[in-house]
């Protein structure tokens, strides 16, 4: 009888585990097998010759280079505004901030890294709606709104994986420069920060693959279909998720259709690939920190 | 003894963290401020439980909610079985190829972006549900779902890993003392032990599923009613938010959507708060 029950509980895991690699593969293989093809320098540039699209002389029409340059500056955007941010943030609430302090921010920034992303592009919609009326109106949803709300959308990460890094420091390690008569912010600088970089590096990392994917906050502030690569900070921009969403839906022909294969095929890659980089960044890192000749 | 240069540094990460943790407050902030003309005077219960009709002046969210509840539920439902094994197969065989495989595939599922699973969702799932059911255009509650499912799955795996994980190499001693085999002690001491997390994960996989935009915009349909079953065409609550893009700032039918956004961040605060009260006890710390 309980034979059988350990005996059910391996064949079970096993089917489990079979089914969701099988989706998984099922997925990558389908995306590969339409987009594969698809994949060269027209779907890129279209009928312009690419030199010319690379140095923005000549503007790219049925081509996915406007919405690679577009997803591009939005990620470096975000990034730029969510970093100092967070890790600053991170070095507070792993070093500074007091017991009640901390126990009230970790629940803030819980908050903060639970609200879907739809929610955190609604709030960048209303935050332009309001600067327009209240400051400038040539302020509409547009990159730097967007790279706002995104940066509000990966900053709990950011947050966290710094904080993660600099608590998993072991306490003989914190306390040597100080033993030495280092400052706080000496030994943090010259200790601590260095020796959690991997933690923090590889977290980065994630928050890049989360702006660069997320299309619930960019199609509320400001991203269209076609705009061309992006010539101000306030202006329309066009973004490879949201390109492969509105091809999904309003695609005109089987050429666009591919296109749009060929787009998700190049952003699961580009996610894949940021995943194994935070993924190695983390052991090479840790590694290099650990074992400094 | 503490330098200028010293509380410069405190004063500037303190302000850094304030600000942090300011944006919180002041998304609740935006969203209450936009919502608060419907629901004043009792609107709030005519929000609820009203229809959405804005032909003849209603602006229930409604179905809405009954769907954003639905199809998560059963999202949750068709999860959870799945990644409760799979979390199993991986404690089985931790160190080895099969454990070690499966918890790679499932780290980079967590990476796969939400809208590639629409994309496909579109081309592969709901043509088949289509065929299948022989009913509709094959959006619908269901599809959404079963995307939904795929999507969760990895959230709720690394999570239930984690809480196996956490079991006390004590009681894995114990049991190997008494000759217990890798499933035995899976099932016999360290699923029983890690009840707690297994809860916590599904609480997390559940907000994670209402939270969701992209699978249900895709691919439920997006027809504002009640689901009589599960391949009516739906709407969920982010769906809505996505999709009206009203020219009148002022209008009911925009603000309904601030509302929208208003019940999904309470409920978002409510797990949040949920799951750390669960956590906590368990570890000491934060999940």
């Amino acid at each position: 009888m309980n034979r059988f029950r350990e005996n059910a509980l391996i064949g079970v895991s096993w089917a489990c585990g079979l089914i969701l690699s099988g989706i998984f593969f099922l997925l990558v293989a389908y995306l590969a097998h339409q987009g594969a093809g698809v994949i060269d320098v027209k779907l890129l540039f279209g009928e312009t010759p690419p030199l010319q699209a690379l140095l923005l002389q000549q503007r790219v029409f049925d081509g996915l280079f406007p919405a690679m340059v577009g997803t591009f500056l939005l990620v470096c955007l975000s990034i730029v505004l969510a970093v100092p941010l967070g890790v600053a943030t991170g070095i507070y609430m792993a070093e500074y901030a007091g017991a009640r302090v901390k126990n009230l921010f970790n629940l803030v920034f819980d908050v903060l890294a639970g609200i879907p992303s739809i929610l955190v592009g609604l709030f960048g919609f209303a935050l332009a709606i309001f600067l327009h009326k209240h400051f400038s109106n040539r302020i509409q949803p547009c990159l730097l709104i967007s790279a706002l709300a995104l940066a509000f959308l990966v900053l709990p990460y950011i947050i966290r994986t710094t904080q993660a890094a600099l608590e998993g420091i072991p306490g003989e390690t914190r306390l040597t420069a100080l033993a030495l008569g280092a400052t706080k912010p000496q030994n943090l600088f010259h200790v601590l920060i260095p020796q959690s970089l991997s933690g923090m590096l590889s977290g980065l990392i994630l928050a890049i693959g989360r702006c660069a994917e997320d299309t619930a906050v960019i199609m509320l502030t400001g991203v269209v279909v076609t705009a061309g690569v992006p010539t101000s900070l306030l202006g329309p921009y066009e973004a490879l998720p949201f390109y492969i969403y509105y091809i999904s839906s309003q695609y005109a022909g089987p050429e666009e259709l591919l296109r749009g294969y060929g787009a998700s095929l190049i952003l699961l890659l580009l996610c894949t690939m940021l995943f194994f980089a935070a993924f190695l960044i983390k052991k090479r890192l840790t590694y290099l920190a650990l074992y400094r000749p | 003894m503490i330098g200028p240069s010293e509380r410069a540094t405190e004063r500037i990460l303190l302000v850094s963290a304030a600000v942090s943790a300011s944006v919180t407050v002041l998304i609740l902030g935006f969203m209450l401020v936009m919502a608060l003309p419907l629901l004043r005077g009792g609107g709030l219960f005519s929000l609820l439980t009203q229809h959405w009709e804005p032909g003849k002046g209603l602006y229930g969210i409604y179905p809405l909610l009954v769907t954003t509840a639905g199809i998560s539920s059963l999202s949750l439902l068709l999860a959870f079985p799945l990644s409760l094994g799979c979390a199993c197969l991986i404690g089985l065989y931790g160190q080895r190829p099969p454990g070690t495989l499966l918890r790679r595939i499932v780290q980079l599922m967590t990476g796969v972006p939400t809208v590639v699973y629409g994309f496909v969702g579109i081309f592969v799932l709901v043509p088949l549900i289509r065929e299948f059911f022989q009913t509709g255009s094959g959006m619908c509650l269901l599809t959404g779902a079963l995307m939904l499912s795929v999507l969760i799955a990895p959230t709720m795996i690394l999570f239930f890993q984690d809480s196996f994980e956490r079991v006390p190499r004590s009681h894995l001693a114990a049991a190997d003392a008494l000759g217990a085999d890798r499933a035995q002690k899976l099932l016999y001491v360290v699923l029983p032990a890690a009840r707690r997390g297994i809860l916590v994960g599904v609480i997390l996989a559940f907000g994670r599923a209402a939270g969701d935009t992209l699978i249900a915009l895709m691919l439920a349909g997006n027809a504002v009613q009640v689901p009589g079953s599960v391949l009516d065409s739906v709407r969920t609550l982010t769906a809505h938010i996505a999709l009206v893009i009203a020219a009148d700032y002022e209008s009911p039918e925009f603000r309904s959507i601030f509302a929208c956004g208003l019940i999904l961040y309470l409920f978002i605060t409510v797990i949040t708060v949920l799951v750390r009260r669960l956590a906590m006890p368990e570890s000491g710390e934060r999940p």
